[in-house]
């Protein structure tokens, strides 16, 4: 009885909790990421190499002044960002990070995100439409046509994922995936690759991430729907951001790439190597290179003793998953969080590649070129899962 | 539908070597220094504060020509010349610079003077930190721009008289 409720508390504490900072440090991550694809050094002066920023950068928000326009809907002007967090946490609710660590398996957990990722849209239309000034409004209007259209092709593809499936239950699905022994991307005979690939790039359009962040574009609009906010209301929306980008990672590492599971989760011998080893390198690696290489470097001692300390704690967390104990339990959503760091990492790379769309083409490729596809592969997907 | 097809496998060649374009660039190294905290890098020859040279016996190259300060286009050098003597060897020359400020305030870093010495004792070194809340200390005196005497090289016959409070 008391595990029915303590391990959804807990996480939803820890989520609520934990996910500002994370969203901070995705905020660092994408401006290193971004810095180093421009060979530029990024953000190096709060903290070592930059690891305090987040910290900076939030007190900054805290004491900004809270401007509010005069002639804004200010009941509107309030709830707007705080209906736009709120959809994006709520949808934390149905991702599974593990067989245990989850909130609620909802039997229709997918189509829980894909509606809350509907009504999100409101947030950001609503702030535009109730700040009472130009850009907003442009920005507005420009998401909400930009959101809707692209909704349809990321129906699509997740139907594709669900037809394989058979379930809307995001729990379900994983476990399905193991007992069908594929990850659904390389399903149906390659025949899926499409259908993730409509998904991911419609979910890059529903984030209103570049290259299709026209809602924001700032070359045009100065900021976008939010334009008029500052501050902590400010923070708030690109928290929702942050949230939503975190959360379509998570539907496509649920969906495709097999949730939870390792790679060839059905293969025994590879437990050791793959559950023991890769958390291992990737937390001791560079915990261990940060202490050899990056902190001997550092001249200002704060700093270099900071960096000391990161790795050390990188280098620890590392060993503490070598006990057998502790890695029963975190192995699952350490592979999870791995895959959705990597989509993290590739919405990023797209951010540093590509430039912004026209308007007529976004519209182009949301409904000439994704829809079609995204037809073509339920079409195709169909007859050849029958088979 | 095989144009679209192709048309559709063409872009995604191009998203894919956009994308490697930028990885790329990710491995490369970064081109911005992290001044202040490591240090500037320069090219040889880059023009900063100037350096005043000795031959390979210890003495100062300088031999008083005024040739720089006449090359000079702001009028930043200011020389006193002395004679050598057989008890008092400062260069290798006939004369010496008693007194050589350069006035960091004026100079313009044009390089003229390093051009027009005929001796090659004015150079320019890297060093160019030299920022000051107080243009009096902008004026470096000849011991400021002085290079020390070579480690393996013995010291000139007589020490080099430090002239202080020109």
């Amino acid at each position: 009885m008391i595990e029915f409720w303590l391990i959804p508390v807990v996480m939803m504490l820890v989520i609520v909790g934990l996910f500002p900072p994370i969203a901070g440090y995705i905020v660092l991550v994408e401006r290193k990421v971004l810095a180093d694809m421009q060979v530029r050094l990024g953000p190096m002066r709060v903290g070592p190499h930059g690891l305090l920023q987040p910290l900076a950068d939030a007190l900054k928000l805290l004491l900004k002044e809270d401007i509010i326009p005069r002639d804004s809907d200010k009941g509107i002007f309030y709830v707007a960002p705080i209906l736009s967090m709120f959809t994006a946490f709520v949808a934390f609710g149905v991702v599974p990070f593990s067989e245990q660590f989850r909130i609620a398996d909802v039997n229709v957990g997918l189509l829980v995100i894909s509606a809350l990722g509907s009504v999100g849209i409101l947030g950001i239309v609503l702030g535009g439409w109730s700040s009472n000034s130009h850009y907003p409004l442009l920005g507005a209007l420009r998401s909400s046509a930009q959101l809707v259209s692209y909704e349809l092709a990321m129906g699509l593809g997740l139907v594709c994922g669900v037809m394989s499936a058979g379930t809307l239950s995001m729990v379900q699905i994983v476990r399905n995936q193991q007992t069908q022994g594929v990850w659904y991307v390389f399903d149906n005979w390659g025949a899926m690759a499409p259908a993730f690939l409509i998904f991911f790039i419609a979910a890059v359009a529903e984030t209103n991430r570049s290259p299709f962040d026209l809602p924001e574009a700032e070359s045009e609009l100065v900021a976008g729907f939010h334009t008029e906010y500052s501050g902590f209301r400010w923070a708030l929306y690109m928290l929702a951001e942050y949230g939503n980008i975190f959360v379509v990672s998570a539907v496509s590492v649920t969906l495709f790439w097999g949730g939870w599971l390792r790679p060839f989760p059905s293969v025994g011998w590879l437990e050791v190597p793959l559950n023991y080893g890769v958390p291992f390198l990737l937390f001791a690696g560079p915990g261990i290179a940060s202490i050899v290489l990056l902190a001997p470097k550092l001249k200002y001692a704060p700093h270099r003793y900071g960096m000391l300390v990161v790795g050390g704690a990188l280098t620890l967390v590392g060993a503490i998953l070598l006990i057998p104990a502790v890695n029963a339990v975190a192995a699952a959503p350490f592979w999870f969080l791995l895959k959705v760091a990597f989509f993290l990492y590739v919405m990023i790379w797209f951010r540093g590649t590509f430039p912004r769309y026209r308007y007529d083409q976004l519209m182009d490729i949301g409904w000439k070129v994704l829809i079609p596809l995204g037809l073509g592969t339920i079409a195709l997907n169909a007859v050849v899962g029958m088979i | 539908m095989a144009n679209s097809i192709s048309e559709i496998l063409g872009s995604a060649a191009a998203i894919a070597k956009g994308m490697s374009v930028t990885l790329k660039e990710m491995m490369s190294p970064t081109v911005t220094e992290d001044y202040p905290d490591a240090p500037a890098k320069f090219q040889e020859r880059y023009r900063g504060v100037h350096v005043l040279q000795r031959d390979e016996a210890g003495l100062e190259k300088c031999v008083a020509c005024f040739l720089c300060a006449a090359a000079c286009p702001s009028n930043c050098i200011y020389i006193e010349a002395d004679e050598n003597t057989e008890k008092k060897r400062i260069s290798g020359g006939e004369r010496y610079a008693s007194v050589y400020n350069i006035d960091y305030s004026r100079c313009i870093f044009c390089g003229f003077c390093v051009e027009a010495c005929p001796t090659d004792a004015i150079t320019h070194g890297h060093q160019f930190e030299i920022a000051s809340y107080n243009t009096s200390t902008l004026i470096y005196r000849k011991e400021q721009m002085l290079v020390n005497i070579a480690p393996n090289v013995k010291a000139p016959a007589l020490p080099v008289e430090t002239t202080g409070g020109h």
